[in-house]
């Protein structure tokens, strides 16, 4: 084909035309532009170098603003690269730099033209090439364009030396020996006057030191002077980061320069530079008090003015400074809660994650009050950014800032009634747990839930379900402590739950079984006979993990009498409204719903006649007419009335592995077995109580359907189920406020057994499958709550390790080539760090960079976590060759000029002295 | 790497420039056009300039009806990428004389190039208005 003709290119389409024709097409836009891209392709194949530049310029366009793939003409690029004419060349680079990167295959092929253009004696050819460079470089380019970059980085043209230093960034990134080659001119550079220059090179070290600070403190004199002597706002910011970063690590630095900070605070006009300093020194020169008391004034300047956006920095830097200065943040108060209702989301939310920094135990309760008036006032996404904040800071740490739990409690209850409030999976998880947990509570829980359950307008929102759930189960659970059990069995059988979706009526259904036993049993078994003592006997004493099975109902047998006295005949309308509630339910279409309605009603009928029997004729004979009866609710009360306790996360950990087992094959079926069940949000703790409640519905059936014998049966399964794993079921009998006995969720200590039980925990869940499946189907349903978690952890935990290696082996080879002084005693803190490292890979890497690099001090250890990070790597390896760099300028060239040789020589020491000696001389003269 | 990209979108939220100093595929860069445009337009005079976005900021501007958006690290300095928005616009005011949005679109090369003065690899090089200007006026010459 002999490309388009001479015709083609005079009647080409420039790029003008090409925007003006797009700018009158209303509607057929992409019509248009698949015809534009049509020429392209046709022009671009032209052996016209004109024809072609203006092809791939317009493509570039296309690709730019229009997102459309521009790849295919990658070589076409390389062709019009070739041109003489400079105005090709640029469209070329342009076009090169905006579509190439380390994939595509025709990147081996500019080596040469790069290399033409950086050795040009034209310094916009240079230019040209070197901005391309610093967006395409891969190792391979990096690799074979270091000299040039090094020649062009002593260049006496100020333009390209420049922008060989700002180039040189990539270059070391990519390619870390390079650090051999060019790091003496790049420091050289730093003691260029030129402000082009300097800040070229300041902006260069003030990216690295990001990485690695500690191979830069030999440097601190030359930053010291720019800091000084700089006129330039640009550099001195960027200065004071690199000052950031050097002075936690070395405190003779930052005696020397914390006041030449101050100096810069006080003086400067520029805002920028002033939040700058202001933000250098509540990050890295805190324990300066009066360094800190200045920052704070100026921040107070910052929070008072007009402009947004100093408001918000402000903010920003109250932020920082709350973790070591809390009182900075209550002299502010006043600003900080006013902030709240700032016409900025933005600054509300920096507002109020202040608000959230200052609350103690001392104070959770005001400011949670404060905080929830506000809430009732904002608008949704801000509302629920308020009790999100509320939960999580209440929650921390197992509740530990809470010390009145009826107030906190209650706080759940008028946070789901919010109108915007959507937290209703939190609050479910937090009143079950916290029911779980504390015990002296539940009094208090029972009534928040039953506030919640009785009030009919609360079921049509939808966000209230999963609250409402968690109160239906509450109430169920520790109906003893109900001041009006029948009020409780209305409110979860009124014609509204018909609203609630059947995982949650289920639960509703299951509480009103728990709450007309409950009934049951006060009215017949307490009123009068002391039969049947044998089920609850054996009860007891196979568990002694429990706790009050007698003395807590006992006491709220009391209660209950005194303020709702259960008669015969309210029991017979209790039994009554079941029967009128349920029974249309037993033609629901879901199972679980469908289900325990008929457990219930079956129950009802068993008691019904009998009940109504001894109830007709108690006068004479009730005592024999009712044993029957009597001796069913006691049972089934007694089956409910086991206490749950929560489940460790890492319970599972602790249970021995026995030998011999067939794993894995096994998973298949758990999937088939628990797709049905609803399983609480375990985010932070399983519950044992949906599966616990199946356990209990499912044997209360069979003692419905079936003798009681049987049923013994199955409640002395529950016992040996109890008794085997005695582990998972934590004890609950502590009467603190806070039971310390079981773990936190995310204590690190525990995830680190798992770590090492990881594939244990997926043998263990198996295992504990098998023997159970015979008896009773239900059964294995509290390892099945695990199995959620379990076969998350070893994917987060195995991953890495695997990777880990691969990485590790290849920084080590790095690491070992240059320095013999390789630390390997951090080798332990690997597993967590990496786990974390892996946990939030899918963020990207740039944050938890900074984290590690300004949280630790000790350069090893951060050189091991940075393990998780390919990037991060990468800069690893540099540095590494940095300070060997330094190790062999020293050798090298000891008669060079005197000073640059002894800062060389402070150069080597950081490396070969542990980190924290101050072997150091005084950097600053 | 300070600067991660620049944008200039309008106020219907098309993209005008779009600078990257990291590799992005197309999907990836829609999207993330897509999701800041939505963010920053929806914003008023009174909210302040800077908007957290994944784990970087936004530290955006407006002028007339174009839209100035640049996406920093979250250690950068905001008022300092607000001071550079306002040199690149000045910048462009002297070449075009009072710019507006259509300069832009029509010379789309040429504001590449300027930014390219300023700003290499993610650093902000140059500026001086007058060293930003001398190439691409030579330029225009030839």
């Amino acid at each position: 084909m002999s490309g388009p003709s001479l015709m083609d290119s005079l009647f080409q389409r420039t790029l003008e035309d090409l925007i003006k024709g797009l700018r009158q097409q209303l509607i057929g836009e992409q019509a248009f532009i698949s015809k534009a891209l049509e020429e392209i392709r046709k022009e671009i194949k032209s052996t016209d170098l004109s024809t072609k530049s203006t092809a791939l310029l317009k493509l570039c366009y296309l690709s730019n603003l229009h997102f459309h793939d521009m790849s295919f003409a990658a070589f076409h690029a390389l062709e019009v690269l070739s041109s003489p004419r400079f105005s090709h060349k640029k469209i070329a680079y342009h076009a090169i730099s905006l579509s190439f990167h380390d994939s595509t295959p025709v990147l081996l092929l500019i080596t040469n033209h790069l290399r033409k253009d950086l050795t040009s004696t034209n310094e916009f050819e240079v230019s040209l090439s070197l901005q391309c460079l610093s967006r395409i470089a891969n190792v391979d380019l990096a690799r074979d364009l270091t000299p040039e970059v090094f020649t062009l980085l002593s260049s006496n043209k100020l333009y390209v030396r420049k922008r060989a230093v700002a180039v040189v960034l990539r270059v070391f990134e990519k390619y870390p020996d390079s650090v051999r080659v060019c790091f003496k001119r790049l420091v050289e550079n730093l003691e260029n006057y030129d402000p082009q220059i300097l800040s070229a090179v300041v902006g260069v070290f003030s990216e690295l030191a990001c990485k690695d600070p500690r191979s830069y403190l030999p440097l601190a004199p030359e930053f010291y002077k720019i800091l000084v002597d700089s006129k330039s706002n640009w550099i001195s910011i960027k200065v004071l980061k690199i000052f950031a970063k050097l002075a936690p690590l070395e405190p003779r630095l930052s005696n020397r320069v914390v006041e030449p900070i101050c100096d810069l605070m006080r003086k400067t006009g520029a805002k920028s530079l002033l939040f700058e300093c202001v933000r250098t020194v509540v990050t890295s020169f805190s324990e300066y008090e009066s360094a800190v008391r200045l920052a704070v004034g100026k921040i107070r300047e910052f929070l008072v003015d007009e402009d947004p956006n100093l408001k918000y920095l402000g903010l920003h830097a109250l932020s920082i400074v709350a973790s070591k200065h809390l009182w900075v943040v209550s002299e502010n108060k006043e600003v900080v809660i006013k902030s709240l209702s700032d016409p900025d989301p933005n600054i509300k939310i920096e507002s109020l994650r202040l608000v959230m920094a200052m609350v103690s135990e001392h104070n959770v309760a005001e400011i949670s009050k404060v905080l929830v008036n506000y809430a009732l006032k904002s608008d949704p996404l801000f509302c629920n950014e308020i009790l999100g904040s509320i939960l999580s800071t209440c929650s921390r740490n197992v509740y530990e800032i809470i010390v009145d739990f009826d107030w906190y409690v209650s706080l759940l209850g008028e946070m789901s009634r919010i109108p915007h409030c959507q937290m209703g999976e939190e609050i479910e998880n937090q009143l079950i747990d916290i029911g779980l947990r504390v015990k002296d509570v539940r009094l208090e829980l029972v009534r928040v839930a039953r506030d919640l359950l009785i009030d009919p307008a609360l079921l049509g929102n939808s966000f209230l379900h999963r609250v409402l759930s968690a109160a239906a189960w509450v109430s169920g659970e520790y109906v003893e402590f109900s001041r009006n059990p029948l009020e409780l069995m209305e409110a979860l059988l009124q014609p509204r739950t018909s609203l609630l979706p059947p995982s949650i009526m289920a639960i509703y259904i299951q509480s009103a079984f728990k709450v007309l036993v409950f009934c049951l049993h006060t009215c017949f078994v307490r009123g009068g006979s002391t039969a049947g003592v044998s089920a609850s006997a054996s009860y007891e004493s196979f568990d002694d993990l429990s706790i009050e099975n007698g003395a807590g109902s006992t006491v709220a047998h009391g209660q209950t009498c005194t303020s709702a006295p259960i008669t015969n005949e309210s029991i017979v309308n209790l039994l009554k409204l079941v029967e009128l509630a349920l029974s249309p339910l037993l033609g629901s279409h879901d199972v679980e719903v469908q289900e325990r309605a008929r457990n219930l009603l079956g129950f009802v009928d068993l008691i019904k006649l009998e009940a109504l029997n001894s109830l007709g004729q108690e006068e004479n004979d009730s005592e024999q007419k009712g044993v029957e009866a009597t001796k069913i609710i006691r049972l089934v009360h007694d089956a409910f009335s086991k206490e749950l306790g929560p489940v460790s996360l890492s319970a599972q950990g602790k249970v021995p592995v026995p030998d011999g087992l067939t794993l894995n094959e096994n998973l298949g079926d758990l999937e088939t077995i628990c797709s049905d069940i609803e399983l609480p949000s375990s985010n932070t703790f399983s519950f044992g109580y949906p599966s616990e409640e199946k356990d209990v519905s499912s044997f209360s059936n069979l003692q419905i359907k079936e003798d009681s014998g049987q049923s013994n049966e199955s409640t002395s399964l529950l016992a040996e189920h109890r008794k085997r794993h005695g582990l998972y079921y934590l004890p609950s009998g502590k009467n603190e406020v806070i039971s310390n006995d079981y773990p936190p969720a995310n204590d690190p200590a525990l995830q680190g057994d798992n770590n090492d039980t990881a594939s244990d925990l997926v043998k263990l869940t198996a295992e504990s499958l098998v023997p159970k499946r015979k008896p009773n189907h239900s059964k294995p349903r509290p390892v099945v709550v695990k199995l959620d978690e379990a076969d998350e952890k070893p994917v987060a935990v195995k991953h890495p390790e695997s990777r880990d290696d691969s990485l590790s082996g290849a920084v080590r080879d790095i690491l070992f080539g240059s320095e013999d002084i390789l630390p390997t005693s951090s080798r332990s803190n690997l597993p967590s760090s990496n786990r974390k490292g892996k946990e939030k890979q899918h963020m990207i890497t740039q944050v938890e960079s900074k984290e590690n690099v300004v949280g630790d001090g000790n350069s090893s250890s951060r050189r091991r976590k940075d393990h998780s990070h390919g990037k991060e790597r990468r800069h690893r390896k540099k540095n590494a060759e940095e300070r060997n760099e330094t190790d062999r300028k020293e050798k090298e060239s000891s008669s060079n000029h005197p000073r640059r040789h002894k800062s060389r020589q402070r150069a080597e020491e950081p490396l070969k002295v542990p980190p924290q000696t101050s072997v150091i001389p005084d950097f600053l003269l | 790497m300070g600067i991660r990209f620049i944008l200039m979108v309008n106020k219907q939220g098309q993209t005008r420039l779009a600078q990257y100093y990291e590799w992005l595929t197309l999907e990836e860069r829609r999207a993330l056009e897509g999701e800041i445009v939505r963010k920053c337009l929806a914003r008023n005079e009174q909210q302040c300039s800077f908007v957290e976005h994944r784990n970087y900021k936004i530290v955006y501007r407006r002028y007339a009806s174009l839209f100035f958006l640049v996406g920093v690290d979250n250690d950068e300095n905001e008022l300092a990428i607000l001071e550079f928005i306002h040199l690149l616009v000045e910048t462009m005011d002297r070449h075009f004389g009072n710019v507006c949005e259509l300069d832009i679109m029509l010379h789309l090369e040429k504001a590449h190039f300027m930014l390219e003065e300023m700003v290499m690899n993610g650093c902000i090089v140059e500026t001086s208005k007058a060293n930003i200007l001398t190439p691409v006026q030579l330029l225009e010459k030839t």
